[in-house]
């Protein structure tokens, strides 16, 4: 240690306003940041912006689909209006969600180190983005892409005259941006542990976090390899899966889904992560079967590896390999049941204090299990001919990927808010959206369930007309969601500036990440922090708070 | 970071470890140890990354080959075989001298790292010299797919597109690779110019040895490519 200056002692404001955010000011000290919680703010706004997009999209979609009639978009349009909602609610929101925000944010802080392994990668995955963004909306103003968010050849190759090369190339640039954020995350979750956090003493968000990046460090590169081949085709007019010339559309599927349903994992694993850490902090309980839980990721990780021809039952696939699909689909489920039955047996009997964040988690878990257990139903071969490309594929995915992965990205957004920014956002308010938004969805998707049941196909901008009740119901629902989720976005800022200030540890959580300050000091932690307990040591923190009282 | 102190004694010298004050150690790690266990580790993932890349593409190759296995024959007859050994040749001496660099910068021999990182510069540029000589002659016999495919097949035509779906594995395949070559020769520059400078030594040699576990994997990518581009064609010699 040096000994303490003028400087130090005189002219320096109070240690807690000295945070990351007061730390450095000038929009470049954020533009060339290598600070892990600042990137995560970059990524916290560019997400944000593209969501909002991504929402327009869908709201232009579900007034189109007020009338059977189709007459506020030509089908054209409205072709090229369900291709950008997907690619942007996916490969530009979705994914880098969670990871990317909150991962980035805390894992550091949960694992007790300075920073991610690589800082300056860090960085880089930010700007891949940044980069992938621009060239997706240049394409945007510039007449948009049709082929739907899956690429399908030979239409994506051969014949469709709108943006397919820019598009793919830019979903190819922001593939390697989550690469990186998976390798670095492995890295740091392997060598940056402080003293005495073993595996079975890291936090649950972090085997989650784990698990994700493991699937994005092995699936991502066959997308790439795979958009790679769509490009050349398309340039040099060579036939790799066109039938024409001797390729076949089906292995462009094989290796589409290769990648695309373990990515339905890099979306959902972290939403499981968020969980267990809400669950565990609003029931003051260590959550049940933690081994469990912790391996359970791992095995969704390996075995959403198996399962990726169940989008293609209908696709022209032999029935001996759909059976095996079907089989392994069942399987995947069952790890995701474990985590379902965990939280359960942890809430029950619990006094569940039911805060905005466990309001969340509860639509969570209520909404994947419904998501879940629908993929259930799909992936048996005879009911899935009957429903594929229907309204049920689609309420299934929206119950998994906005019922699920987006509700817990609202809940980690608010429990975690107060460490981010050191306020509080307010309560009432959150509740209510929190509310607004599982009642909204509720209306949007359930009926679409029915409608695809009954027979109606996907991404048409007309229908029949015996469909528009329950059509009207989802735009109806599609509008209290967009209420919902507009509040967050107006008391979260209104919070930045008037929100109660948190202190280091507004829940009682515990958890490294609740040992600093609020908002943390740029270097995390001023002395690395030596651990003892095991992850949600509830009992042992209730005592020693107990003890501590008594001095 | 002290300029005025606040009276008591004169600060007492930094007497700190050695090793934390290493000019390379980055702020967010202990000491060299983790700050090298961990580029190592990030290595490693970032090769199965492209495992993975490779390995899509490879697939598909190899799907194809089961299916026009004639086609795929009559593509690899028309490469020049022995352009190919001596590329696997070259590459493989590159790698030994690669290894030798990551040694002299383990030993603390400047000159030594400098001299074996040239040569090995040396070796990946004659690489994509053959590498260039083979394209063009492959582009003016219309071997190139696409519009610019004019290569003929009289005995049987039918294959002829087929033949073009080797050809274009063919140049995706050995176009990836020389990327990656690419990429390789210009981080060697800047491990040539690191390693003149005296940045590495027997307690700091980690980016060396990194960078050659990046180029180690290159080549065995070209152990790959090689015989399945090039020495496959059975019966059909070119
Ligand atoms: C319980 C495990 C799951 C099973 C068994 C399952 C099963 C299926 C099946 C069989 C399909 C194909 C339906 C068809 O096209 O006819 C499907 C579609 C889909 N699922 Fe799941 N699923 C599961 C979990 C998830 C999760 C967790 C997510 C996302 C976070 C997800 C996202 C999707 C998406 C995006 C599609 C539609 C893809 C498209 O065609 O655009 N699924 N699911
Ligand atoms: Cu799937």
């Amino acid at each position: 240690m040096s000994s303490l200056t003028l400087h130090d002692v005189r002219f320096v404001e109070p240690e807690a306003t000295r945070n990351y955010i007061t730390q450095d000011y000038g929009a470049l000290s954020w533009l060339f940041t290598k600070d892990h919680k600042r990137i995560a703010i970059l990524y916290l706004i560019s997400i944000t912006a593209l969501f909002i997009l991504g929402g327009f999209f869908a709201v232009v979609m579900r007034i189109e689909l007020l009338t059977p009639e189709g007459d506020l978009l030509t089908s054209d349009t409205y072709n090229k209006f369900f291709t950008l909602h997907g690619i942007i609610m996916i490969f530009f929101f979705l994914i880098p969600s969670i990871p990317a925000v909150l991962g980035n944010f805390l894992l550091p802080l949960m694992l007790g180190a300075k920073d991610l392994a690589f800082p300056k990668i860090n960085l880089l995955s930010w700007y891949l983005y940044i980069i992938a963004a621009v060239m997706g909306l240049y394409i945007i103003i510039t007449g948009g892409v049709d082929t739907g968010w899956t690429f399908y050849t030979p239409f994506s190759t051969q014949f469709s005259n709108t943006h397919v090369f820019g598009v793919t190339f830019a979903a190819f640039i922001v593939g390697f941006s989550s690469i990186l954020t998976g390798l670095n995350f492995l890295v740091t979750i392997h060598r940056m542990r402080a003293p005495g956090l073993t595996w079975f003493r890291l936090p649950l968000f972090v085997w989650a976090m784990y698990a994700t990046s493991i699937v994005q460090l092995l699936a991502t590169p066959v997308l790439a390899i795979t958009l790679v081949m769509l490009m050349f085709e398309r340039v040099v007019h060579v036939g790799i899966f066109d039938p024409a010339l001797g390729g076949d559309p089906l292995l462009f599927q094989h290796m589409f889904w290769f990648y695309s349903h373990p990515a339905v994992y890099i979306m959902i694993l972290p939403a499981m992560g968020v969980a267990s850490e809400v669950v565990a902090a609003f029931t003051r309980k260590k959550i049940f079967g933690y081994q469990f839980v912790a391996y359970s990721s791992l095995a969704i990780a390996f075995l959403g590896f198996l399962v990726w021809a169940h989008h293609m039952f209908v696709a022209g696939i032999s029935v001996y390999s759909a059976m095996i699909f079907s089989f392994l689909s069942y399987f995947v489920a069952v790890p995701s049941a474990i985590k379902v039955f965990n939280w359960t047996a942890t809430l029950y009997r619990a006094s569940v204090s039911l805060m905005t964040p466990m309001l969340y988690i509860l639509g969570f878990i209520g909404l994947f299990t419904i998501g879940g257990v629908t993929g259930l139903f799909l992936a048996a071969i005879g009911l899935d001919v009957h429903v594929t490309d229907t309204y049920f594929v689609v309420a299934h995915f929206h119950y998994v990927m906005v019922g699920g992965a987006v509700m817990a990205y609202m809940a980690g957004l608010h429990y975690w808010w107060p460490k981010i920014t050191g306020r509080m956002y307010p309560e009432w308010w959150a509740r209510l959206a929190a509310l607004l938004v599982f009642a909204g969805f509720n209306l949007t998707f359930f009926p679409q369930f029915v409608l695809g049941y009954l027979g109606m196909p996907r991404r048409y901008h007309a229908y029949a007309p015996e469909f528009q009740v329950l059509n009207v119901m989802s735009t109806a629902g599609a509008s209290v969601l967009a209420v919902g989720y507009a509040l967050p976005l107006c008391y979260l800022l209104w919070s930045l500036w008037y929100g109660r200030p948190a202190g280091p540890n507004p829940w009682g959580a515990v958890g490294l990440e609740w040992t600093t300050a609020s908002p943390p000091p740029m270097e995390n932690f001023h002395e690395t922090p030596v651990v003892t307990w095991d992850a949600y040591d509830y009992p042992a923190m209730m005592k020693a708070m107990g003890e501590t009282q008594n001095v | 970071m002290s300029e005025v102190t606040l009276g008591g004694p004169p600060p007492a010298p930094q007497v700190e470890e050695h090793h934390e004050h290493h000019p390379f150690l980055q702020h967010h790690f202990e000491d060299l140890g983790q700050q090298h266990e961990a580029s190592t580790l990030g290595m490693w993932m970032f090769l199965s990354t492209e495992i993975l890349f490779f390995g899509g593409v490879l697939a598909a190759y190899w799907i194809y080959r089961v299916m026009y296995p004639e086609a795929w024959a009559i593509g690899a007859a028309q490469q020049i075989w022995w352009l190919g050994a001596i590329n696997t040749i070259v590459l493989i001496i590159s790698s030994l001298t690669m290894a030798l660099a990551v040694r002299n910068a383990q030993m603390g021999r400047r000159m030594g790292t400098v001299y074996m990182l040239i040569a090995t510069l040396f070796f990946g540029t004659i690489f994509l010299g053959v590498k260039m000589y083979e394209y063009t002659k492959h582009w003016q016999e219309g071997l190139f797919p696409g519009a610019a495919f004019t290569f003929q097949w009289p005995q049987n035509p039918a294959l002829v597109p087929k033949i073009e779906l080797f050809m274009t594995f063919y140049w995706c395949l050995t176009g990836l690779h020389a990327l990656h070559m690419v990429i390789g020769a210009g981080l060697l520059i800047w491990f040539i110019w690191r390693s003149w400078k005296g940045h590495f030594g027997p307690e700091y040699y980690g980016p060396v040895e990194i960078m050659g576990l990046y180029w180690h994997f290159v080549d065995i990518v070209w152990i790959f490519l090689f015989p399945f581009l090039y020495l496959i064609h059975g019966a059909h010699h070119g």
